[in-house]
């Protein structure tokens, strides 16, 4: 299944958010969004996922999702969204209460999801003994859960240290590794969009345009070696080239709001 | 340069002193029996002051007095002749109310148009004092028991209805955000994400709401009614019999006491994720 960004504009008020943004993400590719604070990253995000009615154009999908798939398109968010009152299985298992399953099959998917996750001793542990880094896992566990076809992730790693981060990488990383799920990545980081994403999406400052769309050309297990990191860093150089005067316009317009 | 040494000394001369502690105070705790001590000693207090007429007992009976007060009222059985009348009536009062109030708040809270029309309503009727408007329950319900329970129930009805919605309005929107993004439905977000989300502010209502219910309640036996602690204190009153007037006004605090701790409880059982 691919899901299709085909011309999407959308304005808040008066205020022109993203401008024309076009793109297609194929089944099992990641695709990471970056640019300058304010460009419209998660609007476009929102937008993909349909939880914004975008104001022109529409996000689309071609082919079929997989037949288990529960959820074809799952978010997974930058601050969790995790219920505080439901222990981690719980939260694992809400977005299933609803689906056609018996306790059984719920029982199963969720303890699958959770042993993905490094979880399953923690299933009757509540979101405010965990930290950010584990809650984090329960949300990613969640999304696992109902067995997406696209990933549709927020910064999941921005409100997390550096050593969490560099794990949480790791498992994203390992998560995507057969190429049976695909992923749309928005990210401020640079670093985690190269180390992550098949292609990179470069939007402009607001309103939103694509800017570039640049390909990395080495696969995700090659990205991890020593060998990798040049090559990387000149990736990512070659972006930030790209958006560094837009951030800082950004970051003025930010400080002058 | 707050530490700058002075010329021509060397560091390890330098007294050495100890950073003091500057960060007390401040913190929101209390100490675990400071308040019933402080209790006891204005109840000692008060009795010596009795005790010794030094206070005149027709003005304030000692706390011997009015203990010994509702130990008669027990056994005379008059105890839960009145009791048992302001326990119906708030009872009945406080769930019609509060089940009104919940439908109206969740109501306002999930929908445009009922947010529209209701808060209008609310802001429009939730200042009037409800006691004023007894004399027109008693000329619509009749002069029995349905006036001072409609009382009640409107006074809680507001209260309930505003900490409702307050509540509905406060759960985070991203974890009704999240639950769409899963597809799951209207109802299941309600129970499972809106219900639990504002369930703090519900209790937190609940806490004003039967204080009102009580407020209520007394006031509406002073007006019009036979039995009820309300009535009674009423009575006592204009009978100068000041110890019962004070036993009827400890029974109040008492039952308010409990109702604060059923609170308490419910919010240690549902709350317990907090």
């Amino acid at each position: 299944m691919d899901l299709i960004a085909n011309h999407i504009t959308h304005r808040f008020g008066d205020l022109a958010v993203l401008d024309d943004v076009s793109f297609t993400v194929s089944a099992g590719e990641v695709v990471a969004i970056v640019g300058p604070s304010g460009c419209g990253k998660s609007t476009l995000l929102s937008i993909l996922g349909g939880l914004l009615l975008p104001t022109a154009g529409a996000p689309e999908l071609r082919g079929a999702p997989p037949a288990d798939s529960l959820n074809p398109l799952t978010f997974v968010f930058q601050d969790f969204a995790l219920l505080p009152w439901a222990n981690v299985e719980e939260n694992v298992e809400f977005p299933l209460l609803h689906a056609q399953l018996s306790a059984v099959q719920r029982r199963a998917l969720v303890d699958d999801a959770l042993r993905r996750t490094g979880l399953t001793d923690f299933r009757k542990t509540y979101p405010k003994q965990l930290s950010g880094g584990m809650r984090q896992r329960v949300g990613i566990s969640r999304a696992l859960a109902v067995k997406p076809a696209i990933l549709l992730m927020d910064e999941p790693l921005s409100a997390l240290d550096s050593q969490t981060r560099e794990l949480l990488m790791e498992d994203f990383v390992r998560l995507l590794a057969d190429g049976g799920m695909g992923a749309v990545y928005v990210t401020h980081n640079l670093e985690e969009a190269a180390r992550l994403a098949d292609r990179i999406v470069v939007l402009s400052r607001r309103p939103g345009r694509i800017r570039e769309v640049v390909s990395v050309p080495m696969t995700r297990t090659e990205r991890g070696e020593i060998a990798a990191r040049e090559k990387l860093l000149a990736l990512q150089n070659q972006i930030w080239s790209l958006i560094r005067n837009e951030a800082i316009d950004a970051e003025r317009e930010v400080q002058h709001a | 340069m707050l530490d700058r040494a002075p010329a021509g000394t060397s560091a390890k001369d330098e007294v050495v002193r100890r950073v003091r502690f500057r960060g007390a105070g401040f913190v929101p705790a209390s100490s675990r029996f400071g308040g019933w001590i402080a209790l006891a000693l204005v109840i000692a207090i008060w009795q010596a002051a009795g005790s010794t007429g030094f206070v005149n007992p027709l003005f304030l009976p000692a706390p011997s007095a009015i203990v010994r007060a509702i130990y008669q009222l027990a056994i005379s059985g008059a105890l839960w002749q009145h009791l048992s009348a302001s326990l119906l009536r708030i009872g009945v009062g406080w769930l019609l109310g509060t089940a009104a109030g919940v439908a109206v708040g969740f109501a306002i809270g999930l929908s445009r148009l009922a947010r529209s029309v209701g808060i209008t309503f609310i802001s429009a009727l939730f200042p009037i004092p409800k006691i004023a408007l007894l004399p027109l329950l008693i000329l619509w319900l009749g002069i029995g028991e349905e006036p001072k329970i409609a009382t009640i129930a409107l006074g809680v009805f507001f209260s309930t209805a505003i900490s409702v919605y307050s509540g509905v309005d406060a759960v985070p929107r991203n974890l009704i955000r999240m639950a769409q993004s899963f597809n799951v439905p209207f109802a299941t977000i309600v129970r499972k994400v809106v219900w639990p989300g504002a369930l703090p502010a519900i209790l937190a209502g609940f806490r004003i709401t039967s204080s009102v219910a009580l407020l209520l309640v007394v006031s509406a036996e002073m007006i019009g009614a036979q039995y009820g602690i309300g009535a009674f204190v009423l009575q006592a009153g204009n009978l100068m019999q000041t110890d019962q007037l004070l036993a009827g006004v400890v029974i109040l605090s008492v039952f308010g006491l409990m109702v604060g701790r059923v609170i308490n409880w419910l919010e240690i059982r549902l709350l317990h994720w907090r």
